[in-house]
């Protein structure tokens, strides 16, 4: 396995200057999410200015608890996304069970209920690619754990338009499928144990 | 003009040209589920760029039927959704009832497949009888299967299950006859559906509605749309009328907000209050 770069010198490479606007983090989950998504938002702060957008593969007939348990253990607000609602700062969206979750140009939210994408609905990829056609590089993707591959062809998109991309590091992951398969066919920016992101995100 | 801003010149001006030659009119159309679909049918054709189908479509119907086939990819089943279907029987149903006879338009009926579950009910009620059934859509294609009431066999068993959960009260087979791998539904039931093409962004109210059903359908149009959309529901219902919405859809921003009570928040039921 190629190393990583080291996320603090990383920061000091002059291509990073362009991501000093970076409001927008979208995030894709599956197997292990749970856990993963506590882990991560529960440790960033009430001042925490950009807008988190996360998928969490999940079953269709998901209730609400997954928005619910991370609203109450996390310093910021947490909430299952609603269509056509405007993205705003400090606030962490969830896909809602069953739909699509998209970003529209005008930094708004909208939801389908399209065809599955890589036999799963909502999907990553759908995130990842609409996400970055609004904000092309000031936006930053990250892959979680995960049993599949989605995500791996939106943080592609995302890194083709100049976003920066981050992944789980694999051997942090519970299940090392998903960011390994990003990584597999794109340039991964940062691959970061868990406890680790909260300061790059914040740094970023 | 950076190249972000040429590539949406290049969808408008394929949408305009969908427009001037066969009269849809997908502007307001939430962007960026409609870009997808245009990516998706530029795949589907091995074309790269958006500005390649406008010959074809202008020249090629069938290209445009594609179009429109990617446009209305629905996600429906029978039943989907069982919480709502039992929802509407225990708040709309008692209301119906009273009625000597009602009409129930169902906009964007896709498929049919939820129309067909909306009759059974019904039937099940002995409301049947009492309803006139309008189900539209702008997908000629689509209405053609929902009027033929055929649907393949292959989940028999999922839709049994969520024919139960919705609150069915006799056994799923009672109403279709099977044959190899396909089911059709009983004429019975849809002797009091009318199937008819209507595009909610250009064509207008049609009669007067004791409920109006219009399932994950908003959500493909932007604000204004929707906002055109609600009007005409308003336009077309009764005094204390029902709306029924899909789960992740919701009157709360829009033009009836204040004209609406909400009757049951988690399957999006909602009444006129006039």
């Amino acid at each position: 396995m190629k190393p990583f770069p080291d996320p603090i010198k990383s920061t000091e490479r002059p291509i990073n200057m362009e991501h000093s606007n970076i409001s927008v983090i979208v995030m894709g989950v599956s197997q292990g999410g749970l856990e993963a998504l506590s882990c991560l938002l529960a440790a960033l702060p009430q001042t925490f200015e950009k807008s988190i957008i996360i998928v969490q593969h999940r079953a269709a007939d998901s209730d609400s608890y997954l928005s619910e348990h991370l609203n109450l253990i996390s310093p910021m607000q947490v909430k299952e996304a609603q269509d056509k609602e405007p993205i705003r700062p400090g606030i962490a969206y969830i896909a809602p069970p069953d739909y699509h979750l998209l970003v529209e140009n005008e930094g708004t939210l909208s939801l389908s209920d399209d065809e599955r994408v890589n036999y799963t609905r909502p999907a990553i990829d759908v995130l990842f690619e609409t996400a970055a056609d609004c904000y092309g590089a000031a936006l930053v993707g990250v892959v979680l754990t995960g049993n599949n591959s989605d995500g791996a062809r939106g943080l592609k998109t995302i890194k083709d338009l100049g976003g920066t991309t981050v992944i789980q590091d694999p051997q942090d992951a519970q299940v090392p499928a998903m960011p390994l398969a990003a990584q597999a066919i794109t340039i991964i920016d940062y691959a970061l144990p868990l406890k680790e992101m909260p300061e790059l995100f914040i740094r970023l | 003009m950076d190249a972000k801003k040429i590539a949406e010149i290049e969808v408008d001006v394929l949408l305009e040209a969908i427009r001037l030659r066969y009269d849809y009119d997908f502007k307001n159309y939430a962007r960026a589920s409609l870009k997808r679909r245009v990516h998706s049918l530029l795949s589907k054709e091995n074309l790269e760029m958006p500005y390649q189908l406008i010959p074809r479509i202008l020249y090629d119907n069938k290209i445009f039927d594609k179009f429109l086939s990617e446009m209305s990819v629905t996600v429906t089943e029978l039943f989907r959704d069982p919480p709502f279907f039992k929802s509407i029987q225990e708040i709309i149903f008692p209301v119906l009832k009273t009625y000597p006879y009602f009409k129930i338009w169902h906009a964007g009926c896709a498929t049919g497949e939820e129309v067909y579950s909306l009759a059974i009910l019904l039937k099940e009620a002995g409301l049947l009888g009492k309803a006139k059934i309008y189900a539209t859509d702008y997908n000629k294609r689509s209405l053609d299967i929902a009027k033929a009431g055929i649907y393949s066999a292959s989940n028999m068993e999922k839709n049994s299950e969520a024919y139960l959960k919705a609150g069915g009260k006799k056994s799923l087979n009672h109403y279709y006859t099977e044959q190899y791998d396909a089911f059709k539904f009983k004429d019975d039931l849809n002797k009091n559906i009318t199937f008819a093409y209507h595009n909610l962004v250009k064509d207008g109210v049609f009669g007067e509605m004791h409920a109006v059903i219009c399932r994950n359908v908003l959500i493909y149009f932007d604000k204004d749309l929707q906002n055109h959309a609600f009007t005409l529901f308003d336009n077309s219902m009764v005094k204390r009328g029902f709306l029924c919405l899909g789960s992740k859809e919701t009157i709360d921003y829009s033009v009836l907000k204040n004209q609406y009570e909400t009757f049951s928040r988690s399957n999006k039921i909602y009444r006129k209050t006039n």
